[in-house]
């Protein structure tokens, strides 16, 4: 459990770090690898909940497919990779406020909530549980999810061909 | 572990994005925002799925996955087309439809 717990926050705090960094570097590039680190973390703390299969599906699709899709729109839209003084809003005050708001009005409903309900010890889910659950109760939902996917395919075509 | 250490990292993350979302003028920079507003929610659904001992909190977090990425290709399709029609990505040049 302890070993858990000290775990946890070395991501967290690598999750922190790298999430403020990306809405704060001046670099489009660095901000696209500081995700990497944010991504890398969520699969490691889904690792640590016990749900290999998630953990092992946002490390494949969000760090191989995702990260390398945003770094193919930076280097086509010729964003530059050096500092740019441009990159951010210049009013940063009203923006700081709704994020403050926002978080902290979840934070604290969360804890007012869930404040000292502790996770089971042992909530390992395998892949063929995961399996079970998606062909059986939700194959609709699944089957929705496959058209999505066909039509954002080819709405991605359409839209970014050219004429 | 409690559960709510999970859900205030999450919060915290969506709050992080949110101002990424707010402040960005370039809009890859947004589309990267979106993404961990995305990613803290999934941190929220396997978390609470653990609570509640339920696998249909693993199940939507991969549903929320599939949707991020048909997301991320429609929407870097879009950035793409501004930049082709206006040589630039600047979000807050975008004021054709401004009242």
């Amino acid at each position: 459990m302890v070993a858990q717990n000290v775990a946890f926050w070395i991501i967290a705090a690598a999750m922190l770090y790298a999430g403020l960094r990306v809405v704060t570097t001046r670099n489009v590039v660095h901000a696209a690898l500081y995700l990497v680190v944010v991504l890398a973390g969520a699969a490691a703390l889904f690792l640590l909940l016990g749900s290999e299969f998630v953990g092992i599906t946002q490390v494949l699709i969000y760090i191989g497919a995702v990260i390398v899709l945003f770094l193919f729109g930076i280097m086509l839209t010729r964003a530059p990779m050096g500092k740019e003084k441009e990159l951010d809003h210049p009013r940063k005050l009203p923006a700081l406020l709704a994020a403050l708001i926002v978080g902290g009005v979840t934070i604290y409903s969360v804890l007012d909530y869930f404040g000292a309900e502790r996770l089971p010890r042992e909530s390992r889910t395998t892949t063929r549980e995961v399996a079970d659950s998606i062909f059986s109760e939700y194959i609709i939902a699944f089957e929705a999810v496959s058209v999505l996917l066909l039509a954002a395919l080819i709405g991605a075509i359409v839209v970014a061909r050219k004429e | 572990m409690y559960v709510s250490q999970f859900a205030v990292l999450a919060a915290v993350l969506f709050a992080i994005g949110v101002y990424g979302i707010l402040v960005r003028r370039n809009g890859i920079l947004v589309l990267m925002s979106v993404e961990l507003i995305l990613n803290s929610v999934n941190i929220n659904l396997v978390a609470f799925g653990a609570l509640r001992d339920t696998i249909s909190g693993e199940v939507f977090a991969l549903f929320v996955i599939t949707v991020a990425a048909a997301e991320v290709g429609v929407g870097l399709a879009i950035v793409l087309m501004i930049y082709r029609n206006r040589r630039s990505v600047d979000l807050s040049q975008m004021d054709l439809m401004k009242g």
